[in-house]
């Protein structure tokens, strides 16, 4: 009985825990697309992007102490944290290893931000582009029921969304700072990225 | 007057060579053979002349106070600004006298290392430099020729930090000011040549000799460079002297009515009627009561057949191009304030132009990482003010009263000695 | 869209932002600051955006009622160019000849 309830709760915390890691992705491209509107200013994207992804990281914690407990897929502490030292499924839960792995260097860095300033931190921030799909693809294929049609549609909401959010980033029209040299050299209008005071 | 940096050989004569400069000046009186350099600037009200105007010695004290690690000088003869001419001048016609400004500045803030930041399109003076190097016997200390890119904002104090460090000659964020850590993390004194070579004459002749000439708060001579005259040049001129008598020694007219306006300073000074200015004297002190600078020596005339509005867009289109392009108010600011300065140049102004322009003027003084915009729009600021009545026949797109000819050259670079 | 704009030079209402010879002094890196404005939202009272979105903001320091949404509105920002930092009230050493500080008051006409 109890292991049933371990199962439950490996598996509701981890999708709970990607379900929250694909808004924090969503919410940190809108970012730094500078969206914004009349009731959704922008530091509110900022800043549930970071408490999202805090939230995520305590049920992504829950999900791997009770993966590790449970004893239908006797993974040790070393298969968490070790990859493909899994006897179960070694590759998919590989995938979510190293997931962690790069999320948590992620938090941390984003925590120390003052301290270690903004280039270094935005270098590790980009480890979040390859953490998220990695989630997914741990999703899809470490779990035993990874092919019952909510978690489908769960998990395809999901791409479908974060994939919506990096489509939009990308045509949104960058920083300011890459435009910089050609309106200081009079080959571009003087028209920032959309610029904040219009919504004010 | 006397001249002091241009003494010596005429200017047709060329480069002043060491065995000359010697035979005229003495060797330059480094430690043991004159009394401690730092208090005898400070006592002659040497002032900057590279634009700021921050008294010399006080900077020699506060780099020779620095813990940083040994000092370095970097000799400041970037001279980005296309109005003058002074630097390149003095470089090519007196280079030891710089060589000995910087040799004493890093005999006493106790430097082992000296820069010579000089504009790549100087070539003549940095001939003149690289073949004064090359007469000398007695540099004790590691001297170094750099170029600087042809940029306005290369001679930035930061900027030439920069370069030096990083081959970047874009201002940085300060602080900390070079004076505290710069060169290689070290304390730097960035000194303008031509305040180098006044203090090697106060070095030698002492701050008496150097107040001999000038007003209390501003003593001496300074190096000036007059356009829009008949005999444009660069000249050397006692502290005090007026706009009008310039006029007069340079050909730029007998009466105020002569010329229309004076551009003072440089690109980032400020524009005065003649009316009103041709009896102030050009000291700093005098010239910022009056709503006007000293800046880098810059004096160029504005002719009655040229229109101020066309001169300054074609400053302000300059400027604008010339940011470092690193800080967004500069660069969208100076950008579209250029903008419609050209079309109420031209003509085509949109409705509220005059009104925007003054708006974001004002909005751009303080908000860059460097002074580039606050130059920029002060000296646009100062022609709104200057040229009221033409700036509003532009707006509501009347004809301009004056020629449609409208351009301040660049300055000649031929020395004039008074 | 915006009416003429007034140059803030007046702290707001409350409590005198320096009891001393120093005071909390919200500084931009305006090297960094890429005009994301959110700074702005957090911190209204002392900081505006100019027609591109960049900071204004207003001198006299940080009274001492606005220093939590002073530390909000630096953190928020994505690039880390807002900082808080301590200054003296002392008048700053300006040299003679140049141009410095704000401009003269605009030409009326």
């Amino acid at each position: 009985m109890s292991t049933q309830i371990l199962w439950f709760t490996t598996r509701g915390a981890g999708i709970v825990s990607l379900i929250l890691f694909s808004a924090v992705a969503c919410l940190g491209l809108l970012a730094v697309a500078r969206t914004q509107s009349a009731r959704w200013p922008r530091f509110l994207t900022v800043e549930l992007h970071r408490n999202l992804a805090l939230l995520s990281v305590v049920f992504l914690g829950i999900h791997i102490v009770t993966a590790v407990l449970d004893p239908f897929t006797h993974l040790g502490i070393g298969a968490a944290l070790v990859p493909l030292a899994s006897s179960y499924r070694p590759l998919p839960v590989a995938f979510g290893v190293v997931s962690v792995y790069l999320v948590l260097a992620v938090i941390v860095t984003s925590l120390m931000r003052e301290r270690i300033g903004h280039q270094v931190w935005r270098a590790v921030h980009w480890a979040s582009y390859a953490a998220w799909p990695l989630a997914i693809e741990h999703t899809l294929t470490a779990g035993s029921d990874s092919f019952s049609v909510w978690l489908l549609a769960v998990q395809g909401a999901a791409i479908l969304a974060v994939g919506a959010a990096l489509a939009y980033r990308l045509t949104s029209g960058g920083t300011n700072r890459s435009r910089l040299a050609a309106v200081a050299g009079g080959t571009a209008d003087p028209v920032a990225v959309d610029p904040a005071w219009r919504n004010h | 007057m006397n001249p002091r940096l241009f003494a010596g050989p005429p200017a047709a004569a060329g480069p002043e060579s060491h065995a000359e400069h010697v035979a005229r000046l003495g060797r330059v009186p480094l430690d043991s053979a004159a009394p401690a350099v730092i208090p005898v600037l400070e006592a002659s009200g040497l002032l900057g002349r590279g634009g700021a105007g921050f008294p010399v010695g006080r900077k020699w004290r506060s780099v020779a106070g620095q813990t940083g690690g040994r000092p370095i000088v970097l000799a400041n003869g970037a001279e980005g600004e296309p109005l003058s001419a002074k630097d390149r001048t003095l470089l090519r016609l007196r280079p030891h006298l710089v060589l000995d400004g910087a040799l004493l500045a890093a005999d006493a803030v106790g430097a082992d290392r000296i820069v010579l930041y000089v504009g790549s399109s100087h070539r003549d003076a940095r001939e003149s430099i690289r073949r004064a190097l090359g007469e000398r016997r007695d540099l004790r200390v590691a001297i170094d020729l750099l170029h600087a890119p042809d940029t306005y904002v290369a001679g930035e104090e930061s900027a030439a930090v920069h370069f030096v460090n990083e081959a970047d000659a874009r201002p940085t964020i300060t602080p900390p000011r070079p004076y505290e850590r710069g060169v290689g993390g070290r304390p730097t004194l960035v000194q303008n040549v031509e305040s180098l070579a006044s203090a090697a004459l106060i070095g030698r002749f002492g701050d008496v000799w150097f107040r001999e000439l000038g007003r209390d708060a501003t003593p001496g001579s300074a190096l000036v460079t007059v356009s829009g005259a008949s005999r444009d040049g660069v000249r050397e001129v006692e502290i005090g002297t007026t706009i009008g008598e310039l006029a007069g020694e340079a050909g730029a007219g007998a009466s105020p009515y002569d010329r229309q306006a004076v551009l003072l300073g440089g690109y980032f000074g400020g524009w005065l009627s003649t009316e009103r200015s041709w009896d102030v004297p050009l000291d700093p002190i005098a010239l910022r009561a009056a709503g006007g600078a000293f800046g880098a020596g810059v004096v160029a005339f504005l002719g009655n057949d040229r229109c101020g509005v066309r001169a300054t867009s074609r400053i302000m289109d300059y400027m604008a191009g010339q940011s470092a392009a690193q800080c967004g108010p500069c660069v969208f600011g100076l950008r579209a304030i250029a903008d419609a300065t050209a079309r109420l140049a031209t003509g085509r102004p949109e409705r509220d132009d005059l009104e925007r322009i003054e708006r974001w003027s004002q909005q751009l003084a303080g908000r860059g990482a460097c002074r580039h915009p606050d130059g920029a729009v002060g000296q646009l600021l100062s022609s709104l003010r200057v040229f009221g009545p033409e700036w509003e026949l532009h707006q509501r797109r009347r004809p301009c009263t004056r020629e449609q000819v409208a351009s301040i050259a660049p300055a000649a670079s031929r020395a004039q000695v008074a | 869209m915006t009416a003429t704009f007034r140059p803030r030079t007046l702290a707001p209402p409350g409590e005198p932002p320096s009891t001393g010879a120093t005071r909390t002094e919200l500084v931009v890196d305006r090297i960094a600051c890429d005009g994301f404005g959110m700074c702005a939202e957090l911190l209204p009272e002392l900081i505006e955006l100019d027609d591109w979105g960049y900071p204004i903001v207003a001198a006299g320091g940080v009274p001492a009622q606005l220093l939590d949404h002073a530390r909000r509105a630096v953190a928020v920002c994505p690039v880390l160019a807002l900082r808080l930092a301590r200054t003296s009230t002392a008048p700053v050493e300006r040299g003679a000849g140049g141009w410095h500080g704000k401009p003269p008051p605009s030409v009326r006409r």
